[in-house]
This record gives structure tokens, C-alpha cells and sequence, in this order.
């Protein structure tokens, strides 16, 4: 059901925030073999879902069509009442003494919390197998992974948990997961959402998202998340920033377009790079179609190239890592955190600390990070990695210049079976190909389903904008939401 | 270019991670193909071009903003605290620190 | 063997800024522990950090005051750098520092050794986060140490200067010198004992004329005294180390007070890689024309200026002139003022501009007595006795015990004869000690009314007395007409008392010898 929907259910009484909670309590429960959720509290949640009835009844409803709405957060947004674990042995019992900006406004929106969702461990990976509490499995088929990092995220919204949940994407950590299990997402322009409370990943490429069954979700949820943050450096106070979504994407859903030509003016362009060898056929096909079905009803396709597609994957595997080696530090074993039982010295504290609490993948990349950071590499790896992101950039802003959006599939592949890749992580990496040079330049990135391969599993379109382009976007994949129905589908895992 | 021994000892030293040997052994080969990975990057000519540190400043120069010099009240120690493993009165508590 | 010494001093000033530098946790001195930790401070996950712009002004005003008030060492781009380590006091595992692009490059420190002046040279000084503190004793639970992050983030301006200083006394004059300007120019309360003012020496010895020996660096230098003999200490251990066909080991050391000597730290920090990268959280700080003029706006007359100001040969000032400072003074306090030369001697001059409290109470009493030619008069008695009695008192200037107004008075009735100078230190110490009522302005002629303080000027009645004494002393005068110098004071003595003290000694003596003359 969408929000706006369930929000015209709850201003009519016909339903109140408790019993939704509980609805979405029930099937956490019903469905914990997917091991989506880790830490929930039935009674914390219920509290707020009073709480939201009671603003509700106190009048408070008015324009806020999130009150007393469901909504699940990645682990990695930190939360005071629940705890923070980021997917990782290092904070299992961590709790955060205050929430996270994002967690804060959606709070203060009205949306009811159910739970923490798994994901991978401190955001790095791409099938949610590196979580310390275990592997989260595909509604779609639950041998398969839901994508990562915020596979937790995506299953939730999947199995028709929660309307809603916030998951992160570094590197496609949003996109990616969407794709894998058939729902929609949108990671924003770099800066639009405050990264205060986020446990850091790597810092000039991590943003907050939403993810949701509609793009219409996602605009509504989008709107409430945005906005600067005086406790974020990097979150952004400029006029194009300030543009509120809903409004524009109302606006843009609202302008008469002739019948038949929902896309009329829409140039999309179609990175050729994107489908080179490697993309699996059945995913080719479905991400064709769909572009095709912007084709049929008005868009114009442009042939357009990204020539550093594949280079963007070395260039985020020395960027990010590096980034990351660096926010992990604080993670010593001293104020907060694993502390291991038995060491020599303080030396030896803080080195077992982080030996027992990080996992291996977590491990390779922070080696990896102070490979690329340290004194005699730091040239050739790191600033040149920051100088071949100027020219992934570039390549965009000249893509910019012939089309409106660009389309093409969110991975070359649709959800791999749990354990298939996981013993070589460069193989893992390079599923991340088509989402990475979206995060190094700062971009706009949506995944939309489009249909299903062979096995029944889903397949996303990626739809990329220029910076602030959000609204357009939502609007894109909204029309084409109601051109097609494969954001209603539901897997049979789900209840 | 590989991940020697020596190598992933003084990674793991300024990483402060204890990997043991055998792990060692096994992590030697995953980041040897994670070097190979990231090293075609040096493959490219950049020359000429400025790092690009902020993905915004594609758009154009942007900079710090900065806070008013405004001290705040209610640091709530006890809550700051509270997942500490080991404290005393007030202070963190740790393996003694050798000058 | 001809042994030069290199010395290169790396100082830590801590901004008095209300809040930290990237958190705003406040910044006061001896809290309990942790109260001043913010979540941001502890690098608790999901915190970021956000600039304070007071401290970009304090390092703007740091670079004009090293630079004749000019702008052109202050980095309009200046990018912040995360240093990479582990230690306790360092919570994120990172210290938020600059590397390739300091705020300040360039300037220099004059200092004055042994009579000779001496330009000592700044390479550069940057904007830095504060660590915490570890306690070793004192702690209940044995075998730990206990982290305080009450100091971590605190502003800190680190100032590197060139290896310039060729003694210990010269780097202790740096060191000095860097202290007034930075207190001076009111961006660091400058206590020493509190931290506010660390000093790391480096030093390496090598032969004149030789290439650069290996240096070492002693840190944590809080004291001058400690500074000096640390260096000191270092400079013959290195010496005696390479006599003795040795080689100095560069790395970092400590000077244990007690015993006098420095010792090798046992981190293994020398061989760290810092791993130096722009910080992700912190985009380039921008410095703009008004920010930099905000800066001079808020600067007060650097002491380099004062100096020569002082020096300066003195304006003749009449008093219809003096108005006009006057007029100048209620439009704008410093319009006139500023430029006024007083023509006082180098070493009062340079102890003026030492203090900026103290230099401050001169110039507002000098403005009280509405005439630039009181300088000189003022200046010896603000060195002199008001800092004697404010360093006994244990009190400040900030606080003194006359006001500018009435050390006014006191200036203008010493110089218009109405008192001795005598007269007017009783007077000083009679007010200063509170014995008289309120704190008014004309305390001092309150003083001389009532105790008949004025000194007797009027000739006759001098010369009355001094007829008097040569009368009952012909000893004396027989002494001094024989070529006995001495025997005149003697007479001058003599008439004091005949006249407690009020009578006005040049004139006294003028009369004396007058008569003895004929």
C-alpha cells in the first residue's frame, strides 16, 4: 500500500498507528528467518506509535502525511533508544546517547520505529554477508542474497514489513539492494542529507536514502530527510539544496503532458558502457525494455558514452577504503565499543580489540586504506585515484550536456546465491561497477524494478541525475511506476 | 607488486590490527588481488588535473562554513560514558600508558 | 673543536576561544573530567566536525601581528589534514591538523640578546585539535591509566619557526618574544602552567661550517627555565656523544626537571607514518578580504609599533595643542593618541610593550593627564614602582592600585612642583594601600589638602631655612667651601628636616649654592 494511502487510512481512523506497529511487529516476527531486523523492541516501539495517535488526536496530522507511518533504519544511523551495532561484532551492545539527524527528522515527521536492520558490517559489501549477526536473505528466494550493504533495508520493504526503512549508499549500498529485491530507492545528491549520526564509512561518498515500494514513497520520505545540517560540514546550504522534493516532485508529476507522451521532452541517454560484456541477458533485456518503454511514450534516447566506467571500480576501491581505514581508528577498545578479554599491554589492547571485533572484509579494507595512505603510495594511489574521480565527474557533466537523465541496469547481475562470491572479494567488487562513478561524482542515483529474470528474481533500472535532480527523477520513475506495475509485485516468501 | 609478509606486518602495525600469522597467510593472497585491482589506476595520465577531494566542487568552489564561538551547556558525562568498559571516577580507564 | 649550535622551536598556543575547535564543548581550564567532552569530542560514532570561526580569526591575527599588520602570509585557501595514530588522549585515532596548506606561512620574531637584535624567522603556523590528558596515579585500579578528553579539541596554533637560534638564550628570547605577541595580541591567555603555552625544541649541533647535524627534539617544554637548561643539557650531550666518536640517534626526548637531563621517549613514534590525507569531513577554509579585515579591526597596536612609537622623539606639545588631543580622544579613543611619540629610553620603552595590561594603564593614564609630555615621567613610574607594588600585591594590571586617573594627578603634580617625588610615592602607597575614602579621581589633591603635602617652592621661604642651617652648620660649610662636595648633602639634608621634608630639594639645592657662593 503506498504512504499516502495508508496516510488517508490513518486520518480517516479506519486504522491507528499502534495497530499498524503491531502489524509490522507481527511480521518481524512471522518472517525472522529472513533475518532482516536485529535489535527490536515491541514496548519502545509501541510507545511511539501512542505517542503518534496521540499528536494525531492533539490535531497534529495536519500536512504530515508520515505520522504515525512505520519505518525501520539501517544500523548504521545510530539511535538512543535502540542500539547502533553497524552490522558489527565492535558495537553489539552499543547504544548511542543521542539519534542520528536523519532518525531525528523522520522522528520528529511522525514515523513510528519498529527495529534496527542488519546490513553489512559498517557498510562494505554488496550482499549483506559480511554482518557480523549473519547473512539476510532475498524474499525472493531466500537462498539468495538481498544485495548489500542495506540488505536488511531492502528485504524489509520487500516482504511488505514496513512501507519504509533508511538504508545508505557509499558505492551502490542503496541502489543495489533495491534492485536485488525488487523495490525502489534513491540515493540523493551528495550533501542534501546530513551524514551527523551516520557511522562513517567513507566520508566524501556516503549518503542516507530512503527505500520504499514507489518512487512516490520515496519523494515523501526523501522530502522529510533532506536539508542542511549545521552539524555536518559537508551538508549543503545552497538555493539549489533548498528546493523542497515533494513540492517540485508534485509539481513535475503535475505538468499536462500530452496522452500518451508521459516522457514527452525527456532525453534519456544510454551509457554504452553499460552494456559490454559481462551484464547478464536476462537483466540486459528487462533494463532495454524499459528504456524502451520511456522510448514509446515520448522520450527521446541518446547514445552517450562513459568511458571510465570501469575504472571507476579501482578508483572507489582506493578512495573509499582509504576513508575508511581512517573512520575506523576510533574504534580502540577505550571509550565505547569491543574490548578483548586478554592482552599484554595497551598496545596489544587496542590491536586484539580490533582484530576480534572487525571482520575480514572490514580488515581488508582498512590494510587496504593505509596501503594507499602511507608514505610512498600515497601519490600514486590516493591522489591519483581523487584525480581519476575528477575525470569520472567530467565524463558525466559531458553526458549531461546531450541527455536529461541516464538510464541503464543498477548490476550485471540479479541476486547470487548466498556463498557464491563471498571467497573472493575482488569478484565483489566488480559487481559494483555501474553504481560506483554515480558516488564518486557526487550524483543522484535511483533504482526502480523492471522486471524479473529467468529465476524470478528482480531486476533494477538505474536512473541517474544531474546534481539536485532528485525531483525530476522521482518523476520519471514515477510515470513509468504508472506505466508499468513491477514496484507491486510481492515475493510468495512474503505473508 | 605484492603483499609481502613484511608488507602486511607494517600495514597491521599502523592499522593497530593483531592478525595472527596463519590469517596473514590467507589475507596475503585476497589483498595481492585487491592490489592488482586498484593498481591499473596508474595506468591513467592524470597529468594536469586537481585532485577532486569534495564531489561538489565540480560544480564550483565551495567552502567551510563556520560556527560561532558559542560554548554549550549540559554535556551529559554520565550518558557519554555509558558504553565505556572500564571507568573511574569521571576518567577512562585503560592499560596503563608507558611514556 | 668550533661547536654551533641549531635550535628550532615548535610552539603550541592554545586559542582562548569560548568553545573547541571543531566541537563547541566549552574550553575552561580544570573541570572534572569528561564534563567538557563532547559526544564529538569522545568520537563517538556518527559525529562530525564543524569549524569555529573565532579560531580562524585568532590565526588571522596571529599571521598580521608576525607581519607588520600585512596579509600576504595568510593562505586565502587553507585545507585541513587528518594525522594518523593511535594514543589514548586521541580519541578518533586521528588528529585534525593542516599539512600541505597551513593557514599562515611566513612572518618573523624580533628578539633582543646580549644588546643585539635578531630576526628569527617563521616557517609557517597552523590550526590543530588538542589531545586529551592520561593520568597515571592516583587511580584506585591498578596497573591503568585514566583518560581525561576534557583538553581534546581544545584550538591549538602550532607556530614552527626556522632553526634560527643559535643558544639557548636566543631560544628562550624566541620563546619569550612569541609569548608576549601571542598574549599581546589577546589570542591566548599565555598561562604556562596550565598548558596554555607548550614549546618542543629541536636541536642538532654540528661544526661551523658543516652540513646540518641530526637533530632531536625535546618536548613539552613549559617552562623558560626548564627550556633553557633542557637545551642546554642537549647541546653537551650531543656534543660530548660526537667527541666521544658517537652518533646522535634522532629522536624524541623529554627533560625530567629533577634531574636535570633529557631522556629518550619509549614510543615508538619516530617511526610512525602519519598518513597524512585532506580531511573528508572539512572542506578548504576560505579566507576573504573582510575576514581579514575583521581581524585588523579587532587588532591592537602591535608592540612593534608602540616601540618605535615610544622611541620616537617626543611632538613639543603646548597646551592648546593638548586639547586637541582631547578633542581627538572623544571622538575616538585611539584617533590622536595612536600617533603620539614619546621619546622614551630603550629599556623603559621595551619593558612598556612586554605586557599589554600594563602597556595598556600606561597609555589610558598618559590620555587621563591629557598631555603626551607626561610620557616620560608615567612610563618610569608605571615600570617602576606601580609594577613593584602590583608584583608584591600579587595583583594585576588589569586591577591596579591607583587608577590612570589618579596616577594622572600624581604626574602632573610632580611635574607642576607641587610635590616631590618624595611626597608623591607616600601619596602613591597612602591610595594604593586603601587608606583613603572612594577611589575618587582627585585623590591625590584630596591627599595633599589635607595633610599639607605641597612642597615649599616659594624662594624666600627656602631661603629663610637654608639661612637658618647655614647658621648652625659651619662644620659643613667650612667643609664644603674647602672642596667637599659630599658636606653639601649633608646641608641639603639639613634643610629637609628643618623643613619636614617639604621643602622642594633642585630648588634647595639651587638656593644652598647661591649662598655658599658668596
Amino acid at each position: 500500500m503506498a504512504i499516502l494511502d495508508i496516510a488517508k487510512r490513518l486520518a480517516g481512523r479506519e486504522v491507528s498507528a499502534v495497530e499498524l506497529a503491531q502489524d509490522s511487529l507481527g511480521k518481524i516476527n512471522a518472517l525472522r528467518d529472513l533475518n532482516a531486523f536485529l535489535h527490536v523492541d515491541p514496548d519502545l516501539t509501541l510507545a511511539e506509535a501512542r505517542r503518534a495517535d496521540a499528536r494525531r488526536e492533539a490535531g497534529g496530522g495536519e500536512g504530515k502525511p508520515l505520522l504515525g507511518v512505520p519505518i525501520a533504519h539501517k544500523d548504521i544511523f545510530v539511535t538512543r533508544d535502540w542500539r547502533s551495532t553497524a552490522g558489527s561484532k565492535m558495537l553489539a551492545n552499543y547504544v548511542s546517547p543521542f539519534d542520528a539527524t536523519v532518525v531525528t527528522r523522520l522522528s520528529e515527521a511522525g514515523m513510528v520505529c519498529v527495529g534496527k536492520l542488519n546490513c553489512d558490517e559498517f557498510a562494505m559489501g554488496s550482499s549483506n554477508e559480511n554482518s557480523a549477526f549473519g547473512p539476510v536473505k532475498n524474499p525472493w528466494d531466500t537462498s539468495c542474497i538481498p544485495g548489500g550493504s542495506s540488505g536488511g533495508s531492502a528485504a524489509a520493504i520487500a516482504a511488505g514489513i514496513v512501507p519504509a526503512t533508511t538504508g545508505t549508499d557509499t558505492g551502490g549500498s542503496l541502489r543495489q539492494p533495491a534492485a536485488m529485491c525488487g523495490i525502489t530507492a534513491i540515493k540523493p545528491t551528495y550533501g542534501r542529507v546530513s551524514r551527523y549520526g551516520m557511522i562513517a564509512f567513507a566520508s566524501s561518498l556516503d549518503q542516507g536514502g530512503p527505500m520504499a515500494r514507489s518512487a512516490e514513497d520515496c519523494a515523501l520520505l526523501l522530502d522529510a530527510m533532506v536539508g542542511f545540517d549545521p552539524l555536518d560540514s559537508t551538508s549543503l546550504d545552497t538555493q539549489e539544496a533548498k528546493v523542497p522534493v515533494w513540492r517540485a516532485f508534485s509539481d513535475q508529476i503535475a505538468s499536462k503532458r500530452p496522452p500518451d507522451k508521459d516522457f514527452d521532452g525527456l532525453r534519456v541517454g544510454v551509457p554504452k558502457e553499460f552494456f559490454a560484456a559481462g551484464l547478464a541477458p536476462d537483466v540486459a533485456a528487462r533494463v532495454h525494455e524499459a528504456i524502451a518503454t520511456f522510448e514509446k511514450h515520448g522520450a527521446t534516447i541518446v547514445a552517450i558514452s562513459l568511458p571510465r566506467t570501469a575504472l571507476s571500480i579501482p578508483t572507489y576501491y582506493v578512495i573509499a577504503p582509504a576513508e575508511a581505514s581512517s573512520n575506523l581508528s576510533r574504534f580502540d577498545g577505550m571509550r565505547f565499543g569491543h574490548r578483548a578479554a586478554d592482552y599484554k599491554d595497551l598496545g596489544d589492547m587496542i590491536a586484539k580489540s580490533r582484530a576480534e571485533g572487525f571482520g575480514r572484509e572490514v580488515q581488508r579494507r582498512i590494510l587496504t586504506g593505509a596501503y594507499v595512505l602511507s608514505h610512498g603510495y600515497y601519490d600514486a594511489y590516493y591522489l591519483q585515484a581523487q584525480r581519476v574521480r575528477r575525470l569520472i565527474a567530467d565524463d558525466f557533466q559531458d553526458a549531461f550536456k546531450s541527455c536529461d537523465l541516464i538510464m541503464g541496469p543498477v548490476a550485471p547481475t540479479t541476486a547470487w546465491k548466498i556463498g557464491e562470491k563471498s571467497s573472493d572479494p575482488v569478484a565483489m567488487y566488480l559487481e559494483d561497477i555501474f553504481t560506483l562513478g554515480v558516488s564518486l561524482a557526487g550524483l543522484p542515483g535511483m533504482s526502480v524494478p523492471c522486471g524479473f529474470d529467468a529465476s524470478n528474481l528482480p531486476v533494477g533500472l538505474q536512473i541517474i541525475g544531474n546534481y539536485f535532480q532528485e525531483p525530476a527523477m522521482l518523476a520519471a520513475a514515477h510515470r513509468y511506476q504508472q506505466l508499468t506495475d513491477w514496484h507491486l509485485r510481492i515475493p510468495g516468501a512474503a505473508t | 607488486m605484492s603483499f609481502d609478509a613484511e608488507t602486511l606486518n607494517r600495514l597491521s602495525r599502523l592499522a593497530a590490527l593483531d592478525i595472527s600469522p596463519d590469517q596473514l597467510r590467507s589475507l596475503g593472497g585476497e589483498m595481492d588481488s585487491i592490489l592488482a585491482l586498484i593498481t591499473q589506476l596508474q595506468a591513467t595520465d592524470t597529468a594536469g588535473l586537481t585532485p577532486l577531494a569534495h564531489p561538489l566542487s565540480v560544480l564550483g568552489e565551495i567552502t567551510l562554513r563556520l560556527r560561532a564561538d558559542v560554548a554549550a551547556a549540559g554535556i551529559d558525562r554520565a550518558a557519554n560514558m555509558e558504553n565505556a568498559p572500564e571507568t573511574e571516577n569521571g576518567l577512562f580507564l585503560v592499560p596503563k600508558v608507558l611514556e | 673543536m668550533n661547536w654551533e649550535i641549531v635550535i628550532g622551536i615548535e610552539t603550541h598556543v592554545q586559542l582562548a576561544t569560548n568553545s573547541k575547535i571543531f566541537s563547541n564543548a566549552p574550553t575552561a581550564f580544570g573541570a572534572p573530567p569528561n564534563t567538557q567532552a563532547s559526544v564529538v569530542d569522545l568520537a563517538l560514532p556518527g559525529t562530525l566536525p564543524v569549524l569555529n570561526g573565532q579560531a580562524v580569526q585568532y590565526a588571522i591575527k596571529f599571521g598580521l601581528a608576525v607581519n607588520d599588520g600585512r596579509s600576504d602570509n595568510i593562505a586565502r585557501r587553507s585545507v585541513f589534514a587528518r594525522k594518523n595514530y593511535f594514543y589514548p588522549d586521541l580519541p578518533k585515532g586521528y588528529q585534525i591538523s593542516q599539512f600541505e596548506s597551513p593557514v599562515v606561512t611566513g612572518g618573523s620574531v624580533t628578539i633582543y640578546v646580549d644588546g643585539m637584535e635578531k630576526v628569527v624567522t617563521l616557517t609557517r603556523a597552523h590550526l590543530e585539535e588538542d589531545a586529551g590528558k592520561s593520568l597515571h596515579e592516583g587511580l584506585e585500579t591498578a596497573g591503568v591509566s585514566g583518560i581525561d578528553l576534557n583538553r581534546a579539541g581544545t584550538p591549538l596554533l602550532e607556530v614552527v619557526s626556522e632553526p634560527d637560534m643559535r643558544s639557548a638564550a636566543e631560544a628562550v628570547a624566541y620563546a619569550k618574544a612569541l609569548h608576549g605577541i601571542v598574549t599581546w595580541i589577546g589570542i591566548c591567555d599565555g598561562n604556562m602552567q596550565e598548558g596554555s603555552f607548550r614549546c618542543d625544541a629541536n636541536v642538532s649541533v654540528r661544526l661551523v661550517g658543516a652540513p646540518l647535524g641530526t637533530r632531536c627534539e625535546i618536548k613539552n617544554l613549559n617552562s623558560f627555565r626548564f627550556m633553557e637548561k633542557a637545551i642546554n643539557y642537549e647541546t653537551r650531550r650531543q656534543i660530548e656523544l660526537i667527541e666521544d666518536g658517537g652518533k646522535v640517534i634522532q629522536q624524541t626526548r623529554l627533560y625530567d626537571a629533577d634531574r636535570d637531563e633529557t631522556r629518550a621517549m619509549r614510543s615508538k613514534e619516530d617511526a610512525m607514518d602519519y598518513r597524512y590525507f585532506p580531511d573528508p569531513d572539512l572542506l578548504p577554509l576560505a579566507i576573504s578580504d573582510s575576514d581579514i579585515a575583521k581581524a585588523q579591526a579587532g587588532m591592537p597596536e602591535l608592540p612593534g609599533t608602540a616601540l618605535l612609537r615610544y622611541l620616537a622623539e617626543p611632538l613639543q606639545i603646548r597646551e592648546d595643542q593638548a586639547i586637541e588631543y582631547r578633542k581627538g580622544r572623544r571622538r575616538d579613543i585611539d584617533a590622536g593618541w595612536s600617533q603620539v611619540q614619546y621619546g622614551l629610553p630603550r629599556a623603559v620603552a621595551t619593558q612598556l610593550v612586554s605586557d599589554k595590561k600594563r602597556n595598556d594603564y600606561f597609555e589610558a593614564t598618559i590620555q587621563a593627564a591629557e598631555n603626551p609630555k607626561y610620557g616620560l615621567l608615567v612610563a618610569n613610574w608605571v615600570v617602576g614602582e606601580v609594577t613593584a607594588y602590583v608584583n608584591d600585591a600579587g595583583g594585576t594590571f588589569g586591577n591596579p592600585p591607583l587608577t590612570p586617573a589618579q596616577l594622572a594627578l600624581l604626574a602632573r603634580r610632580i611635574d607642576d612642583g607641587t610635590i616631590s617625588g618624595k611626597t608623591a610615592k607616600e601619596i602613591f602607597h597612602f591610595i594604593a594601600r586603601g587608606d583613603l575614602v572612594g577611589s575618587a579621581d582627585d585623590a591625590v589633591d584630596q591627599l595633599i589638602a589635607e595633610r599639607g603635602l605641597r612642597q615649599v617652592s616659594d624662594t624666600g621661604a627656602i631661603e629663610k631655612i637654608v639661612d637658618e642651617v647655614l647658621a648652625k652648620n659651619e662644620k659643613s660649610v667650612a667643609e664644603f667651601k674647602s672642596g667637599k662636595e659630599k658636606a653639601l648633602q649633608a646641608l641639603v639634608g639639613q634643610v629637609m628636616k628643618a623643613s619636614a621634608g617639604k621643602a622642594n630639594p633642585g630648588q634647595v639645592n639651587d638656593v644652598l649654592r647661591k649662598k655658599l657662593a658668596d
